[in-house]
């Protein structure tokens, strides 16, 4: 097991390195020099030394990328052009506060995904399928931008229950509108994929060998729940970090402080160190999701190990 | 049940056994037949004809000028004046707007899925069909394009890109790119190990011959098929970034566009605000499901 816990990090070190390399260029495909792109218009000539110093500008490229990466090991990512602190200090709390939305709404798409896929699995009528498939297909073709809008209308405008964006102190009534919203994407593939599971899993033949020695259904669905766990870890997992990186619309529409938040406000102020710094943070968040499922479902399914 | 499924050869291809007459109609034959007698497909086709048509011909419908402001009619209820779906924050007809919006909506949403599946599956194919060296430097470059959430890719290159219909476009394609090329190499790969693709080989057919006459007619489908499936979430996606304030400029018209201006108006008139988030969901809808019936028509498993 050590063996392939090893083999799958080294494996996930040049996808790793990869990344880094893109957010890096990301840099370079800003239109104009990169240095006009980093600076702000004002900038007074110690400014454009200095940065040009931070940046290596003068080096040739890949002198440029180990500087910069060297620096982003040890967590300086520069610092913003905006408010002129570091980019890790501004960085740090919003991503605590996408990384809370983000778990409210894996919980909430966990508890409606898991339901309805093991009903659908259990039921196996036509109808069943049909409702988990329209819940997935809704969920992967709604703009869930357009959805959080809908949602104030109905809640906070119509019906003033909630308030319909911000984030209060401890305060869960704010999440409750972004929560639905962002976990509308993956609750139809968890429920699809959680059905096509059990189903599977009630097919073979220790299920019908447990039903045949006379073990109570309620008993044997312990079985079955066991053997579609790892799928569930599996697809909770990669939609967990989808939804992390994937929710600036969400967040925009909401004006939640998070992540999205904070680099919309980065594109318009053409806050370049704080985008490339948000973005590379949750790219390596999204390949460490990964590579932790990865190692989970194999921990949790030892016949994975054999492959 | 006919008896073709996608790992057979394609009809054109293979020597027609005698015996199937009713199968030697051919492939797409098989298709079409099970496409008309799915009741959900046809209906989003309509749809999608009726919205694609009206985006087409919007010049000549008779239509209210897009672009044109009159303060004194801001925000007017359904039914004002003659004005069918009401008026925007700036007092533009907004029935007018939805209709010219499609096209741009449509057009933005689907280009870059066609040029990711000619990219991404040309590489794909390449990839699973060379194996070897090629196949790992090709789908190591993908992997690392593939470990991004894919709104996160869009708004990083149009974020460093700038706002812009070209950069949309653009960041869109390579968001694509990774998942078909994924998809059309493991087709490939699957494809170049079955016999037929030996026996070719083994009558010593030229490897570009093979490629198109064996391989391609046979992984095709599938692509295709999962490229379909991309359109609704390209869509979603290039709308969102114009919602973003990171594809289309104002004031053309546009659904993710006209989403994020109205956004303002939510309070004082919350029908209209949501009315071209609507037409995007609409739009996305027919296209999942119709990309269903037809992975469901081809008999596709991706």
């Amino acid at each position: 097991m050590l063996r392939y816990v090893l083999r799958r990090i080294l494996y996930a070190i040049p996808i790793a390195l990869g990344v880094s390399l893109v957010c890096f260029s990301l840099v370079h495909l800003a239109p104009g020099d990169p240095l006009s792109a980093v600076l702000p218009e004002t900038a007074t000539p110690e400014q454009i030394a200095e940065i040009k110093a931070d940046y290596g500008f003068d080096k040739p490229l890949p002198i440029q990328y180990l500087k910069w990466l060297g620096r982003a090991l040890v967590g300086d990512l520069g610092s913003s052009i905006k408010t002129g602190r570091p980019v890790m200090q501004e960085i740090a709390p919003a991503i605590g506060n996408s990384i809370l939305l983000a778990l409210a709404a894996i919980v909430l798409a966990f508890c409606v995904g898991c339901g309805l896929g093991v009903l659908a699995g259990y039921v196996r009528s036509r109808a069943a399928d049909s409702v988990v498939t329209a819940v997935a297909i809704t969920g992967v073709s709604i703009p869930h931008y357009w959805l959080g809008m809908v949602l104030i209308v109905i809640f906070s405008v119509e019906m003033n229950l909630l308030p319909a964006s911000g984030m209060g102190a401890p305060d869960w009534q704010h999440m409750i509108l972004p929560a639905i919203t962002l976990a509308s994407i993956p609750m139809g593939i968890i429920a699809r994929s959680i059905r096509a599971s059990v189903i599977e899993t009630r097919k073979q033949e220790f299920v019908q060998t447990l039903y045949a020695k006379g073990l109570p259904a309620r008993k044997v669905f312990r079985h079955v729940a066991k053997n579609v766990a790892p799928t569930v870890m599996a697809v909770m997992g990669l939609q967990f970090a989808q939804m992390l990186g994937g929710s600036i619309l969400v967040e925009t529409v909401f004006a939640w402080p998070g992540t999205g938040f904070l680099m919309n406000s980065a594109i318009f102020t053409r806050d370049l160190p704080i985008l490339q710094g948000t973005i590379l943070v949750l790219a390596m968040l999204f390949v460490a999701m990964n590579l932790a499922v990865d190692i989970l479902q194999m921990m949790m399914d030892p016949r994975i190990k054999r492959n | 049940m006919s008896t073709i499924t996608t790992t057979t050869p394609a009809p054109g291809a293979a020597a027609a056994p005698v015996a199937f007459r009713r199968a030697s109609k051919g492939f797409w034959h098989t298709v079409g037949r099970r496409l008309a007698r799915d009741p959900i497909t046809m209906i989003c086709a309509v749809i999608l004809l009726l919205i694609v048509l009206a985006a087409l011909f919007a010049p000549w419908l008779g239509l209210d000028d897009p672009f044109k402001q009159s303060m004194a009619r801001r925000l007017k209820p359904f039914g004002y004046q003659g004005h069918w779906l009401g008026t925007d924050e700036l007092g533009r007809d907004m029935l007018s707007r939805l209709v010219f919006g499609a096209r741009m909506s449509l057009f933005t949403g689907f280009v870059p899925v066609a040029l990711a599946t000619l990219i991404g599956g040309s590489l794909g194919v390449v990839a699973g069909y060379a194996g070897g060296r090629v196949n790992m430097i090709i789908m190591r470059c993908i992997d690392v394009f593939y470990a991004f959430p894919s709104v996160l890719l869009a708004v990083a290159i149009s974020g460093f890109l700038g706002s812009g219909q070209v950069n949309g476009l653009v960041s869109l394609t390579l968001v694509f790119v990774p998942p078909i090329a994924r998809i059309s190499e493991s087709v490939t790969t699957r494809v170049r190990n079955e016999d037929f693709v030996e026996a070719a080989r083994a009558t010593g057919a030229p490897t570009l011959s093979i490629l198109f006459t064996h391989v391609l007619s046979n992984v095709l489908g599938p692509i295709l098929v999962y490229a379909s499936s991309l359109i609704s979430v390209s869509i979603v996606i290039a709308s969102g970034l114009s919602f973003l304030g990171l594809g289309v400029t104002p004031p053309n018209a546009e659904w993710g566009l006209m989403l994020s201006t109205l956004r303002q108006a939510i309070y004082v008139a919350p029908l209209t605000a949501i009315l071209p988030g609507a037409m995007i969901f609409i739009t996305s809808m027919c296209f999942s499901l119709m990309s269903d019936g037809l992975r469901n028509a081809m008999d596709v498993k991706v």
